[in-house]
């Protein structure tokens, strides 16, 4: 099969460019992962992330014949109808609106400030107990959708809001983090990590478009953890 | 925290709370107006205009360009924030994203006077 990946060595080359490559997968429905290695045989010049390989990491976030997703567990019969036949050409790409280091392997910097202005960690000020903070099980429950979150950043570089002002705009992945803390029984700063949320950028970029939904390789939905931080805000603003 | 001191209500919940206000009510003036054209049959001026000169149309109708200029504010606001900005235009977006926002508030406040002046002006 065909596979086209981009590459972009900044030290030796002038602008990106897409290279083919001839893979031999033997009719196999592999993981788009291991037609990385099975390239890198060929090629050792190939950069990209990876470490895991089963989904847990989220290092090897990109680009798959135009939607993200992680390369480990994307078999190549999900990738688009006609790649795992050899009808179309595997094509990859590094994730999108994050600068290019090399090849594959992006600057994940931008992601990780947005990130870092949540505060994702527990905000209690109360004296601990003895043993540890207690939470009811429907209170624990509300956790469920939010904490699985592996910050691969597939979602936040699917998001056109982040494409456009990756430094204003929380983007889905830190949405789903803040909304994680403020629906926490534990949290006491709610006021305060509201109050960070209410500017016409932070949150409200979202036009609720749910690329973020369609992309997550965990199943998670950040649109409607933004819907709930919305409310609260509209709870607390009128 | 991002502070903005072009959009409407400096403020994003205003603002979003503002655009979905305004588009019920041009929602519901543009069904209505609809629901009014389909069953008035046959239209003449006189009709027409008694129907606009009463003042519960005119204030339907007030409300219906302050909603539209709202909106549109809002709206055009968010494009020209997405797409004139230091991607597109590097150091000169500041200037032509000031210059964009100023040209579309001017337009408004004048489509906003002149709505006003039709609506109002009993002509």
């Amino acid at each position: 099969m065909k596979v086209s990946i981009y590459r972009y060595n900044p030290e030796t080359d002038r602008e990106p460019s897409m290279k083919e490559y001839e893979v031999d997968t033997q009719g196999k429905d592999l993981m788009v992962l291991d037609i990385l290695a099975l390239v890198k045989e060929q090629d050792q010049s190939l950069a990209y992330r990876r470490s895991c390989r089963e989904g847990v990491c989220g290092s090897d976030g990109m680009n798959m014949n135009g939607k993200n997703g992680l390369a480990c567990i994307t078999p190549l019969s999900q990738v688009a109808p006609g790649v795992l036949e050899g009808k179309k050409p595997l094509i990859l790409r590094p994730l999108p609106g994050l600068p290019v280091i090399r090849d594959l392997v992006v600057d994940m910097g931008m992601f990780y400030n947005q990130y870092e202005k949540v505060q994702p960690y527990l905000q209690n000020n109360t004296p601990a107990p003895a043993i540890e903070r207690l939470q009811t099980p429907e209170d624990r429950a509300k956790l469920d959708g939010l904490y699985e979150c592996i910050l691969c950043a597939c979602c936040s570089t699917s998001c056109p809001s982040f494409w456009w002002n990756p430094d204003k705009f929380l983007g889905p992945a830190a949405l789903l983090q803040s909304y994680r803390f403020l629906a926490d029984s534990r949290d006491e700063a709610t006021e305060e990590r509201l109050s960070r949320l209410d500017d016409p950028f932070s949150l409200f970029r979202c036009h609720g478009i749910m690329n973020c939904v369609s992309v997550c390789p965990k199943g998670l939905n950040p649109t409607r953890a933004i819907g709930h931080i919305r409310s609260m805000l509209l709870e607390r603003g009128i | 925290m991002v502070t903005s001191v072009t959009s409407l209500g400096r403020n994003g919940l205003y603002d979003w709370l503002i655009q979905r206000v305004s588009a019920v009510i041009i929602g519901v003036y543009l069904i209505g107006m609809l629901g009014y054209l389909i069953t008035a049959g046959d239209l003449d001026y006189g009709t027409w205009k008694a129907l606009m000169s009463c003042v519960a149309m005119q204030i339907a109708n007030t409300l219906l360009v302050l909603s539209v200029a709202a909106h549109t504010w809002i709206g055009l606001w968010g494009v020209t924030t997405d797409y004139l900005t230091g991607l597109t235009f590097g150091k000169a977006a500041t200037g032509v994203r000031l210059v964009a926002q100023m040209v579309i508030a001017l337009l408004l406040v004048i489509y906003v006077l002149w709505g006003l002046v039709m609506i109002w002006g009993g002509a």
